[in-house]
C-alpha cells in the first residue's frame, strides 16, 4: 500500500465545545491509484487531506506513506489547494521551480524539469506571466505543475476546481486525468462534485457527516481511457446516481441532526 | 397588473398571509449626478488637474490677498516675494544647505537605526506567536508615550549633542514601525505558508523565500508612513537645542522676528517631505510590481 490511514480521528476544540471532524477512518490507497473522496460539507474531507499532507495532526490513529508514519508536511505529498496559493511575485516558471530550488540539482536539470511540467500542463507560453495575469484555470494549472515538479509519491487535490466555471472545470478534469496517466503518480482527491469524482477516480469513497466516517467505498468500473463523452454513458450515469443517493442521504441525516440537536 | 402585485386573485400556489398589504411604494429614480459628486467614480484628467492646481493656488492666492490688503502686518505674514528673497539669501550664504544637510543626516541616522531595529523585530512578531507575546505588551505601551516628552530625559542622559536628537527620532518612530511591520507580516496568507511546507521548504526557507518577499511592499509602505513622522520629530528635536539644522534656523529666525526666513524654512521642510515620499513611493512600486 502506498498510503494507509488506520483508525484516524480528529477533534477540534472551539472554546468549551469539542467538534469531532473525523472518526475511525480506515483508508488504503494503492500505488498509482486515483482515489476520490466525496462528501457533503461537514464531512471532514478537507480535514482528511490536511492530515495526509501533514499540516495537521490526527487526534488518534496512524497515517503511513510507504510504511513510514506521516509526521509533518513534505514534498512527497504535493498539495493543490482550492485557489490562491501561487507566489504572486514569482512568474509561472519560477512558481513551478519553487520546490526544485530547494534541492541540490544543477540549474540545467532544474530548467529541464520545469520545461517538462510547463509543457505537460499547457503553460509554456505563459511561463513569464505573473499569477495575477492568469485566469483561475491557468492558476490551478500552475499549482498542479508546481506540486508535480517535486515528484510527489501522492498528489493531494483539495477541491482544486471548486472555484472554476463549468467549462474550465471540465478542461481541468481532462488535464488531471492526462497528467495522472503521463506521470503514473498516485492521486488522492477531495471533492463535493460526484460527477467529477466518478469521471476522474478509479475508486470513490463517500464520507459520512458528524463525524466523518467512510460510508461507502465504490470501485469505478469504467474504461481507463475516458473522455468527457463518457459522462453521458448509461453506466456512468447509473454509477453517479447511486453515489449521489448515498451523499444525499448523508446530507439529509446531517441536516436533520443539526436541526434536532440545535447545533 | 403585475403577477407580483398584492391583492391579485390568489391562485392555488401563492401562500396566503399577504392579503392586507398595500403596494410597496417605489421611490423615484434619482437624477444623474456629475462624476465629481459620484461615489468612487473616475474623474477626467482635466478635472483632476484643475482640482490639484486649485488646492495649491487657492491658499497661495489667500496669502497674497492677505498681505496686499494690509490686514495682517508684513512682520507677521511676509509676502511671497519676501519669502522667496529670504530663501534665496539663505541659499546664497550657504546656511540653508548646511542646515538641510545637518537635518537630513540626523534623519538618516535616527530613522535608519529605527528601521534597522524595527523591521527584524516586526518580522519576528508577525511570524512567531512567541515573538508577538514577548514584544507586543511592551511596545503597545511605549508607543503611546509622546516622544517629545522624552526630550528632557534624553538631554539629562545624553546631553545636548547629536545623540539625544538621534535618540528622540528613534523613540518617535521605532515602535510604530515595528507594529506596522508585524501587521504586514501577519497578513501573509496561511495557505501560502502551508503549501510551501508541502513543497519541501523548511522553516528558514519559508521565512526567507515566502514571508519576507510577500511582506516587502508592505514594509516599504510602513517605512514611508513613518518617514513622515521622522521628518516631524527631527525638527522638534532641533527646536530644543542645536547649532545647525532646519529647526534651529526657525528658532533663530524667531529671535530676530525674521518671519520671512521661518516661512522659507517651512517651505523647504515641506518640499523635502514630498521628495522623500515620492522616492519611497517609487521604491514601493518597484518592489511591489506583482501586487498590480
Amino acid at each position: 500500500m502506498k498510503l494507509e490511514l488506520s483508525g484516524v480521528g480528529k477533534s477540534f476544540r472551539t472554546g468549551a465545545a469539542s467538534v469531532r471532524a473525523l472518526d475511525g477512518v480506515d483508508l488504503r490507497v494503492a500505488s498509482g491509484e486515483f482515489l476520490c473522496v466525496v462528501g457533503a460539507s461537514g464531512s471532514g474531507k478537507s480535514t482528511l487531506l490536511s492530515l495526509v499532507a501533514g499540516l495537521d495532526v490526527p487526534t488518534e490513529g496512524r497515517i503511513t506513506l510507504d510504511g513510514a508514519e506521516v509526521t509533518g508536511p513534505g514534498p512527497d505529498r504535493g498539495l493543490v489547494p482550492q485557489a490562491g496559493t501561487l507566489y504572486p511575485w514569482r512568474t509561472v516558471e519560477r512558481n513551478v521551480a519553487f520546490g526544485l530550488e530547494l534541492l541540490p540539482i544543477t540549474p540545467e536539470d532544474r530548467a529541464a524539469r520545469v520545461d517538462w511540467h510547463l509543457a505537460e500542463t499547457g503553460l509554456t507560453e505563459f511561463r513569464h506571466a505573473l499569477p495575477r495575469q492568469l485566469s483561475g484555470g491557468q492558476q490551478q494549472r500552475v499549482a498542479i505543475a508546481r506540486a508535480l515538479a517535486c515528484e510527489p509519491e501522492v498528489l493531494l487535490l483539495d477541491e482544486p476546481f471548486g472555484a472554476l466555471d463549468v467549462q474550465t472545470k471540465e478542461d481541468m478534469q481532462v488535464l488531471v486525468r492526462q497528467v495522472w496517466r503521463d506521470t503514473g503518480t498516485t492521486v488522492l482527491m477531495v471533492t463535493h462534485d460526484v460527477e467529477e469524482a466518478v469521471f476522474l477516480g478509479g475508486r470513490v469513497v463517500v464520507l459520512a457527516c458528524d463525524p466523518g466516517r467512510v460510508a461507502a467505498d465504490i470501485t469505478v468500473a469504467l474504461p481507463e481511457d475516458r473522455d468527457l463523452d463518457i459522462k453521458r454513458h448509461p453506466d456512468f450515469l447509473a454509477l453517479r446516481a447511486s453515489i449521489e443517493d448515498i451523499v444525499r442521504a448523508q446530507h439529509r441525516a446531517h441536516t436533520a441532526r443539526a436541526t434536532a440537536g440545535g447545533r | 397588473m403585475s403577477p407580483l402585485a398584492v391583492g391579485a386573485a390568489a391562485t392555488d400556489t401563492t401562500r396566503s398571509g399577504r392579503e392586507g398589504w398595500g403596494p410597496l411604494p417605489r421611490r423615484p429614480r434619482p437624477g444623474r449626478t456629475s462624476p465629481l459628486l459620484t461615489i468612487r467614480a473616475p474623474i477626467s484628467r482635466r478635472s483632476r488637474l484643475t482640482l490639484a492646481v486649485l488646492s495649491l493656488a487657492l491658499p497661495f492666492l489667500a496669502w497674497v490677498v492677505l498681505v496686499a490688503s494690509g490686514v495682517v502686518p508684513s512682520r507677521f505674514l511676509p509676502s511671497p516675494g519676501a519669502v522667496l528673497a529670504a530663501g534665496i539669501g539663505m541659499a546664497e550664504s550657504g546656511e540653508l544647505f548646511a542646515d538641510l544637510w545637518a537635518t537630513v543626516q540626523r534623519v538618516l541616522f535616527g530613522f535608519g537605526l529605527a528601521v534597522a531595529v524595527s523591521v527584524p523585530i516586526g518580522i519576528v512578531m508577525g511570524t512567531f506567536r512567541a515573538g508577538q507575546a514577548l514584544f507586543e505588551p511592551l511596545i503597545s505601551v511605549l508607543r503611546y508615550l509622546p516622544a517629545s516628552a522624552f526630550i528632557p530625559l534624553l538631554v539629562i542622559w545624553m546631553g545636548l549633542g547629536e545623540p539625544s536628537k538621534i535618540a528622540l527620532l528613534f523613540i518617535g518612530t521605532v515602535f510604530f514601525n515595528t507594529l506596522m511591520v508585524s501587521d504586514v507580516v501577519r497578513g501573509v496568507p496561511r495557505p501560502l505558508i502551508d503549501v510551501s511546507y508541502t513543497l519541501g521548504a523548511r522553516r528558514g526557507e519559508v521565512l526567507r523565500k515566502v514571508i519576507v518577499p510577500h511582506s516587502l511592499p508592505g514594509i516599504v509602505d510602513a517605512v514611508r508612513v513613518n518617514a513622515a513622522a521622522a521628518w516631524n520629530f527631527v525638527v522638534v528635536a532641533e527646536l530644543v537645542n542645536s547649532t545647525e539644522g532646519l529647526g534651529y534656523r526657525i528658532v533663530r529666525s524667531q529671535r530676530f522676528l525674521q518671519t520671512d526666513k521661518i516661512f522659507a524654512v517651512l517651505i523647504v521642510i515641506g518640499l523635502c517631505g514630498v521628495l522623500i515620499d515620492v522616492v519611497l513611493r517609487l521604491l514601493r512600486n518597484k518592489v511591489g510590481r506583482w501586487t498590480g
